[in-house]
């Protein structure tokens, strides 16, 4: 398994938002995590990635117990991941956010972090230009080489989801989360998004989305959990899903309370 | 013409601290107001080194640069995680002990009556000496020169954009695998040095140092250097350390000293940072924007 969660659990206060779930992504398939608005499907993210610490439970990421390791320490193992309220370098240009991403991948890891970065000082514009080069592939990917030198902040919305995933993928992870990237986009953006999606997958990138579309989310992922009230109430392939009678309840039961 | 030459070795002075300033607070979002600290760190390493130990003056530079850079590491580990206000309020404290410790050290910096009688500076045999005000002006400004492209290279490399990039989105950046800690500290460490340094030339400068020289108000002038020049912007920091150098000794250049309390220099100023907040908050140049190689040299690869 890629990636596994055991009795994963954040009380905030007197708020559980995940309790007690067993969550697990498989290698080279797209896994969605759906649930109601408040599932806890955030915070399940932001405490695989370092953005957090669970009250309880482990994570593990190819085995290796992540558990409390920094976000810097889990991105540079082969997560990354998308903001659900985005967040860009919104002062930067858009080729510098995606040259951010490049950062740690400079040059030979096993010399060491600090010949690396006098090393970045010294030969700046040799490994500039492969950083701008390298960075660009990635803007390219999604289609946003154009936009290079705009400022991030002037994107409209979509594409400003986008280019946080060209700088995700600009980690090389292994495994991507993306929260929630269709949010704000009309139906054409979001069916060019799925096409993304697809195709990230298809470089053996796996990949865990949280979306609320359920026709996306049906059509692209190949094993779905849910989240209700911070629970996993239930994982299965889409159709399992569709048809599971606690999910049918989950959701209509909460849309009669609004 | 002496008064200008004044001005403008004051000016290479106080631009060395606000570079550094600027690398703190420009790039990496950090609220100091500190510099007078490592600038009386500084200062007192040559002062002592010299008068006390009978040090060469070149001698004491590296000391003056890492003392105050190891005092930059030594408060920024633990306050650098506050954000903000925060910052603003722990290092305003600092740069308070460094004062009071040289106030009440006695033994060591002679308390307020400070150290005088500093060496002069030699090059070569030659002496540079307050009154050979050219030669210290091409002193101070052949090493404001070198740290700004030093400075600036930092800020344009990629360790420079990591800092950046925290100062918009600590969250962001440290999901793209930079360390953010690291990255405040070390920006903060450089900074504290070119302030050192500053204190250096300083000391030979003036030739004395007591502690009144290192109040929370210089400060607040090198913050008002970068602010008024622009943040991000290291042209613009110096641009600010001369107009506010200059606007300084205004009163002086009219002979009209008496006329003008103190007090008003420093009102001035506030209402300088409070027009510019309003009206130019990015300062008179704004930030620098780097254009990275546009077209790809293929084949290119960093090993
Ligand atoms: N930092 C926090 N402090 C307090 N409560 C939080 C925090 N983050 C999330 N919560 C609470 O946890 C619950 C789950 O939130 P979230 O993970 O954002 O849900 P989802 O992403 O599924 O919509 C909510 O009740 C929310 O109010
Ligand atoms: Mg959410």
């Amino acid at each position: 398994m890629l990636l596994e969660t055991e009795k994963l659990t954040r009380i905030y206060g007197g708020v559980v938002a995940i309790n007690d779930v067993d969550f697990h992504a498989s290698e080279g398939l797209i896994t969605g995590l759906i649930g109601p608005n408040g599932a806890g499907k955030t915070t399940l993210f932001n405490n695989m990635t370092g953005l957090d610490v669970p009250t309880r439970g482990k994570v593990f990421f190819e085995g290796n117990d992540i558990t409390g390791k920094s976000a810097h320490e889990i991105s540079r193992m082969g997560i990354a991941r998308t903001f659900q309220n985005i967040r860009l370098f919104k002062e930067m240009s858009v080729i510098e956010n995606v040259m951010i991403g490049r950062h740690f991948k400079v040059g030979n890891k096993d010399k060491g972090r600090f010949r690396q970065a006098l090393k970045s000082y010294f030969f700046m514009s040799r490994e500039e230009r492969w950083i701008y080069d390298s960075a660009m592939e990635y803007l390219e990917f999604l289609e946003l080489g154009k936009f290079a030198n705009d400022d991030a902040k002037s994107l409209p919305y979509g594409h400003q989801r986008e280019l946080e995933i060209a700088r995700a993928l600009a980690t090389e992870p292994k495994l991507l989360f993306l929260d929630e990237p269709a949010a704000g986009m009309n139906p054409q953006e979001t069916e060019h998004l799925m096409e993304t999606i697809r195709r990230i997958r298809d470089k053996g990138i796996s990949i865990v989305l949280i979306e609320h579309d359920m026709k996306l989310v049906m059509n692209i992922c190949d094993e779905i959990t849910v989240l209700s009230f911070g629970q996993k109430i239930a994982e299965g392939t889409p159709e399992e899903i569709q048809n599971n009678e606690t999910v049918i309840e989950a959701y209509l039961g909460r849309e009669e309370e609004d | 013409m002496s008064f200008f030459l004044l001005i403008l070795i004051y000016t290479g002075i106080y631009a060395l601290m606000a570079i550094g300033q600027n690398l703190i607070t420009g790039y990496g979002g950090m609220l100091s107001l500190c510099q007078a600290g490592f600038y009386g760190i500084g200062a007192y390493a040559t002062a002592i080194l010299t008068v006390t130990f009978g040090w060469n003056f070149w001698a004491t530079l590296p000391v003056a640069i890492g003392l105050s850079a190891l005092f930059g590491l030594l408060i920024g580990l633990p306050t650098l995680r506050l954000n903000g206000d925060y910052l603003a309020i722990a290092t305003l404290g600092f740069g308070e002990i460094v004062r009071n410790v040289l106030n009440n050290w006695v033994s060591l910096t002679n308390g307020p009556m400070g150290i005088q009688r500093i060496p002069m500076v030699e090059i070569f045999g030659f002496q540079i000496n307050p009154y050979r005000k050219v030669a210290f002006a091409i002193l101070v400004w052949v090493f404001v020169v070198a740290l700004y492209f030093i400075f600036k290279r930092f800020a344009k490399c990629r360790l420079g954009r990591a800092l950046m990039a925290i100062s918009e989105d600590e969250i962001a950046a440290g999901s793209m695998g930079i360390n953010v800690t690291i990255y405040k500290v070390v920006a903060f460490m450089l900074g504290a040095s070119s302030a050192g340094l500053a204190g250096s030339f300083f000391a030979v400068y003036s030739l004395s140092v007591t502690p009144g020289s290192f109040q929370f108000m210089t400060s607040v002038l090198v913050l008002c250097m970068v602010v008024l020049g622009g943040m991000g912007n290291f042209k613009a920091c110096i641009l600010g350390a001369f107009i506010i150098q200059f606007i300084s000794y205004l009163p002086q250049l009219l002979g009209v000293t008496n006329l003008v309390p103190a007090q008003a220099k420093q009102v001035f100023f506030g209402l300088i940072l409070v027009v510019m907040m309003v009206w130019r908050p990015q300062g008179i140049l704004g930030r620098e924007k780097f254009t990275y190689v546009k077209k790809s040299a293929k084949g290119i690869q960093e090993g």
